[in-house]
């Protein structure tokens, strides 16, 4: 009776659960699941006269996979969002560090709605106004001709890509340091002041450790963000050179190639999907997720 | 190229019992992703006229005129690039549109497809326009009319005159000046650009090339990597010859510098000795619209003297006109903007260009697949 009575009981939770769960599961399932099965089979699909036709062929990928542009364009946008990945978590961290640890709750509740004001507008208009500034005549070249420096070449070079991926991923990675940085146990970090541990090293021995996942995890943001975007290689990097997802672009926009470029959406799934296993890994390292 | 033999994926809806499993969830994923293209409310009014053009097209300054008389709205859905605009055709539900604004290349293409109607030549005033273009052949099938031109331009090279001059750009060869390191925009579509180094190589025509030309070509666009600065959308071309980014852009014509000149920027456009290219705006009949008698009228007024005079200069970016009445009408109402757009009767002027056999007509690659040379376009940009 009592067995039953638990049992019962263990059944009306899961039914509770399944139906709290069950609209974002199906939304996924509606939305992610069943597109992405879509994208894969339409890697075997093939095209003719700008015409999609269902197929089963493996020219798509061997063409992607073989060409020298798609190799180029994979080594360039994982270098360069995996550089970002790492030059934003170190240059973020003191930034953190601060709003964590130096500054009131008050304060901190402040600067990280500064942080925030950003994401008001879209990244698009807030990328074209940086044309203005890095332009041959823009803002910057105009103050560094004034004071005698030669102008700097910033639009439409890997280095426009650059501030363009840290402009988009900076805030987001400071506020989920931050977040990271508050739940650090205070009473680590005392007992290592206490015991006489200078502030460098409690930093380095106490707080990072402490704070992996979060600073791992945010390290992963950027470089998931900086990996698919599109606005800053156009805009400021003047596809020059392309990253994966303006090939994505090219690829439909000349010959209507939609299976190649599923192709190359696909392969970009599946490196964040490792890359991101890895981090994760690398993260909870011998612990389990809580 | 090859007949059109393959449907819309939607048309496997239709025919589930012939198809494996994977094709029939893929259509019906695929018709669920492509309705999303095409006005469709919009289309449903009676009110609507539903145009699929370059941008620019569904301007009040050109539309209002038509709107006004005939009490309807002109709908614009805007496209950039040629194939791009077929995909929308292709991917539309029928009757999304009833006119379509099309290249002239692409325009068989849309007669083989069956997506545009044949057009009765006496509808429209062709006699009014140039010779040359009266009968213009990629409008024309087997004698039958499917496309009425509304504007033109030629491609050659778009330059800043504070960085070359006159006789740096009678050739392409300008392109590989050290005047102009780093300097090289590229409008990013492979078929302009392409075609004027073509010619710049000796081709003629251009884009009918044998496989040894086309490695020749290859080698020519790949050796101007050095010269690059980017790869420019439609717009970005605007800024980047504003802002100084690029010194000259191959490819490109009056359609992009006209207005900048207008605007005081140190631009010009030319077609070098090597020649040009002409692109070509033309209006068809959508063969599924519901309000063809609508969209015909439509194009009857882009086709008059006021329209052409209104579409020349299409705040978007301005173009030739076929008509010479809309010549004379331009010519009396806005004299200075005829000597811009070289379209007087007593100098020079743009027919002068055409006449002499500079100019061939864009299309796309005739001895290679689009793929061929789009690949090629993608591998000069990874460079």
């Amino acid at each position: 009776m009592a067995d039953s009575s638990l049992s019962h009981a263990r059944a009306s939770r899961i039914r509770f659960a399944v139906f709290l769960g069950a609209p974002t599961l199906i939304w996924q399932l509606c939305f992610f699941v069943v597109p992405l099965g879509f994208l894969v089979a339409m890697t075997f699909w093939s095209v003719r006269n700008f015409r999609l036709q269902p197929d089963f062929t493996f020219a798509n990928w061997s063409t992607i996979l073989s060409a020298g542009f798609f190799q180029s364009a994979y080594t360039y946008t994982f270098g360069l969002s995996a550089l970002v990945a790492v030059f934003v978590s170190v240059a973020a961290f003191p930034v953190a560090y601060v709003l964590a640890f130096k500054v009131r709750p008050s304060t901190r509740m402040l600067l990280a709605g500064l942080l925030v004001v950003p994401f008001f507008t879209s990244f698009p208009v807030r990328i074209y106004s940086m044309q203005i500034f890095f332009s041959p005549n823009g803002l910057i070249n105009t103050a560094l001709d004034a004071i005698g420096i030669a102008p700097i070449s910033v639009l439409n070079s890997p280095t426009g890509t650059f501030i363009g991926f840290l402009t988009l991923t900076a805030p987001l990675v400071v506020l989920l340091q931050t977040f990271a940085l508050v739940a650090v146990d205070r009473q680590l970090v005392e007992a290592a002041h206490n015991l006489r541990c200078g502030a460098l090293r409690t930093v380095f021995t106490i707080v990072i450790p402490a704070a992996r996942v979060g600073l791992v995890v945010a390290g992963a943001f950027a470089f998931v963000l900086a990996f698919g975007d599109y606005i800053s290689p156009q805009f400021l990097g003047g596809s020059n050179p392309p990253t994966l997802s303006i090939l994505i672009a090219d690829q439909v926009k000349s010959g209507n190639h939609w299976p190649r470029a599923s192709v190359v959406a696909v392969i970009m799934i599946a490196t964040l999907a490792l890359v991101l296993g890895a981090l994760l890994k690398l993260a909870y390292g011998g612990r389990k997720p809580s | 190229m090859s007949k059109f033999q393959i449907t819309d994926p939607r048309g496997l809806l239709l025919r589930p019992t012939r198809r494996t499993v994977l094709q029939g969830a893929g259509a019906l994923a695929g018709a669920a992703a492509f309705t999303g293209f095409g006005p469709f409310e919009a289309s449903a009014q009676d009110n609507v006229l539903n145009i699929l053009t370059w941008p620019g097209h569904g301007d009040p300054a050109f539309v209002k005129p038509f709107e006004d008389e005939h009490g309807v709205k002109v709908v614009a859905k805007e496209y950039v690039g040629g194939e791009p605009m077929l995909a929308l055709m292709n991917q539309s539900p029928p009757g999304s549109f009833d006119v379509v604004l099309a290249d002239a290349e692409y325009i068989y293409m849309l007669q083989e497809g069956g997506f545009i109607d044949e057009m009765d030549p006496a509808d429209y005033p062709l006699a009014d326009y140039w010779p040359e273009f009266q009968k213009f052949p990629l409008h024309w099938k087997d004698d039958k009319l499917y496309s009425v031109m509304i504007r033109f331009g030629y491609l050659g090279l778009a330059y800043r005159t504070d960085v070359l001059n006159e006789e740096d750009v009678k050739t392409y060869k300008a392109l590989w000046s050290e005047k102009v390191k780093g300097k090289v925009g590229f409008f990013d579509w492979y078929l302009p650009t392409m075609g004027c180094l073509s010619l710049g190589n000796g081709n003629k025509p251009p884009f009918d090339i044998d496989e040894a030309a086309f490695e020749a070509l290859k080698e020519t666009l790949f050796s101007l990597r050095p010269q690059t600065s980017g790869f420019y959308s439609m717009a970005d071309q605007f800024a980047m010859l504003t802002n100084g980014t690029a010194g000259v852009i191959p490819g490109v014509g009056d359609w992009v510098v006209l207005l900048l000149q207008n605007e005081g920027v140190p631009v010009n456009a030319v077609v070098p000795d090597e020649g040009g290219i002409q692109w070509t705006e033309s209006m068809s009949v959508v063969s599924s619209s519901s309000k063809k008698d609508l969209a015909k009228k439509f194009i009857q007024y882009a086709s008059s003297p006021e329209g052409q005079f209104r579409s020349a200069r299409l705040p978007a970016y301005w173009a030739s006109i076929p008509n010479r009445k809309g010549w004379e009408k331009m010519n009396a109402e806005a004299p200075e903007d005829a000597v811009k757009l070289r379209h007087t009767f007593d100098a020079r002027n743009v027919m002068d260009e055409y006449k002499e056999g500079k100019i061939f007509i864009r299309q796309t690659p005739v001895q290679q697949d689009i793929e061929t040379w789009n690949d090629t376009w993608s591998e000069f940009k990874a460079m």
